[in-house]
């Protein structure tokens, strides 16, 4: 009955008021598919934002980013874990 | 089904409540700062290695002084250059616990130079976080030990010159000559490479503390964008252009494989034996030796005792405490005194009371004890109306102008004089203000002595002092 969406894997999530646009994530993102919202969050920054896809879950944004709640990484299950 | 997630860690509070201000999600860190990042490593090797209920991180002074408001273990906040001592002492009290001393370049190789350089050398079994950032970061920038040459800082406007400021410290090069250490290594944040390797040697470090193997320590050069008025990537950069050079990264000592774990014997005292080494068992069984409650305006004194260094004004201080606290009162003894063994001025402040107590301050006495002129002069308009003060009539020349308060004139040290020692003066006073009071009894007091009185043949001759100042008051 319910539809469930199928998560997209790997994938990360940003939390934008946690986020303080230092960019980071940006520059050191390998297949670049981070960009600073045009928006602003309530601290006055622009906040880090995943552009949706393209996402290879190599976990760098995550380690670089200095803020500790700001970036989720969603990695793809390793062989192993698959059933 | 879903992999892996990298998510905030466990030893994180979800909500940062001992932050003050709206803001309890963020740090209080600038933007592109190394602090977040070495505290996320720091964090999700306390959640891997399931140690959180056993870590206790030492915030230094410096920008992550308040890294407890952060991290969900054990927190100390020590002073400046003191995280090693202070861990030293966290560890031995406990050495099941895990301690993390995590200290900047100013804190550690500046003021604390000494502290990180001998607890490294006794070998103690803790992880040191070094956080290198070539400045004083809290402060605005000035110039630290690990400023680099040439570098321009707020108190090296035209740059670090080696003929004026020496060269920059290389801390874990000095410290891996010592023979304790086991494993010191140099990382920096900088890109995902570097930061993971830095992530990796977090881990070894603690891990060496879990397995027992004694001292480790981490230096990250880590980036300051704010102090070195630069974007987070440039910072990033400039670490990688400059400070890499002269800080070269690697690992400088590792004896973590041929290591024998040490775990220090348990020593578990008891209160007996404790009390033994301390010297108060002699006196013990005579506690509670409490009498009718003193009259309501004699109650819950604040006291200020003062005179000249030498009067033993410190010892009638602790001889109330402790006789106060004996009669089961809760009690504080504050001393004040200048660095004179005999001479100068000395004052103490003490509080007995009924209730547990906020402050050991006392700015406006009920009870004054002055011991000689200044004392008199300087403290006679602080007591509270209503007060009491007793005064050395023998040295002070003058009786107190305030007409709203209780006077004893006691000449203390003719009384002592007499007795064949002037040094017990003090005891006479102390024999008049709990006579005139009632708030604590001859027996408690004298049953202090041996605690304070060195030589005991001369016990006998405060207890007589004590009786004089008694006689004095009721005679």
């Amino acid at each position: 009955m319910e539809h469930v969406l199928e998560e997209v894997l790997p994938r990360i999530e940003i939390c934008e008021e946690e986020c303080k646009g230092c960019g980071l994530c940006i520059h050191y993102c390998p297949p670049k598919v981070i960009e600073a919202s045009p928006s602003l969050n309530s601290h006055g920054y622009h906040p880090a934002h995943y552009k949706g896809e393209g996402c290879i879950g190599c976990g760098i944004c995550f380690y670089i980013c200095p803020e500790p709640g700001a970036i989720t990484v969603y990695m793809k299950p390793s062989k192993g874990e698959k059933r | 089904m879903s992999g892996k997630i990298l998510k905030k860690a466990d030893a994180f509070y979800d909500v940062y409540e001992r932050k003050p201000g709206a803001d309890k999600l963020t740090t209080h860190y600038c933007p592109g700062c190394g602090h977040g990042t070495l505290h996320k490593i720091i964090a999700e090797a306390i959640d891997d290695f399931g140690i959180k209920d056993r870590t206790i991180i030492i915030s230094p002074v410096g920008c992550s002084v308040f890294a407890y408001y952060y991290f969900d273990c054990g927190n100390v906040q020590s002073a400046h250059g003191r995280a090693p001592a202070v861990a030293t002492g966290l560890k031995r009290a406990n050495p099941e616990s895990i301690v993390i001393s995590y200290q900047g370049d100013g804190d550690i190789a500046a003021i604390g130079g000494n502290n990180i350089l001998q607890a490294a050398n006794r070998g103690e079994n803790i992880t040191v976080i070094f956080v290198n950032n070539a400045i004083y970061g809290m402060t605005g920038g000035q110039m630290a030990p690990t400023t680099l040459l040439g570098q321009k800082t707020m108190t090296t406007p035209r740059g670090r010159n080696p003929h004026n400021e020496g060269y920059p410290l290389r801390l874990s090069e000095l410290l891996s000559t010592l023979e304790s250490p086991v494993y010191i290594e140099r990382v920096a944040l900088t890109d995902a490479k570097n930061v993971l390797k830095a992530r990796k040697a977090v881990r070894k470090a603690i891990k060496c503390q879990i397995e027992n193997k004694g001292f480790s320590m981490v230096e990250a050069l880590s980036p300051c964008p704010s102090g070195w008025r630069a974007t987070p990537v440039e910072a990033r950069k400039w670490i990688e252009e400059k400070m890499m050079p002269y800080f070269k990264l690697g690992v400088y000592k590792d004896n973590t494989k041929g290591k024998e774990p040490y775990i220090p014997p348990k020593e578990e005292f008891t209160t007996s034996e404790i009390e033994k080494i301390i010297g108060i068992a002699a006196t013990k069984g005579k506690e509670e030796v409490r009498i009718e409650p003193p009259a309501a305006r004699y109650r819950n004194p604040a006291i200020k005792i003062a005179g000249f260094g030498g009067q033993g004004v410190l010892l009638l201080g602790e001889a109330l405490a402790e006789g106060g606290m004996r009669a089961g009162y809760h009690v504080t003894w504050l001393p004040s005194y200048g660095p004179e063994m005999r001479g100068g001025t000395a004052n103490c402040q003490v509080i007995i009371s009924d209730d547990p107590i906020g402050s050991p301050l006392v700015s406006a006495p009920d009870v004054l004890i002055a011991m000689n002129r200044p004392s008199l002069d300087r403290f006679e308009p602080d007591v509270k109306k209503g007060g009491l003060i007793i005064f050395n009539s023998s040295l002070i020349d003058r009786r107190p102008q305030r007409a709203d308060v209780e006077v004893i004139a006691i000449p203390a040290t003719e009384i002592a004089d007499n007795l064949g020692n002037t040094r017990v003066a003090n005891m006479v006073v102390l024999g008049s203000y709990i006579a005139k009071t009632g708030i604590l009894t001859k027996e408690a007091v004298i049953s202090t002595f041996p605690i304070f009185i060195k030589r005991r043949d001369l016990i006998p001759l405060n207890e007589e002092a004590v009786q004089k100042g008694i006689d004095w008051v009721e005679g």
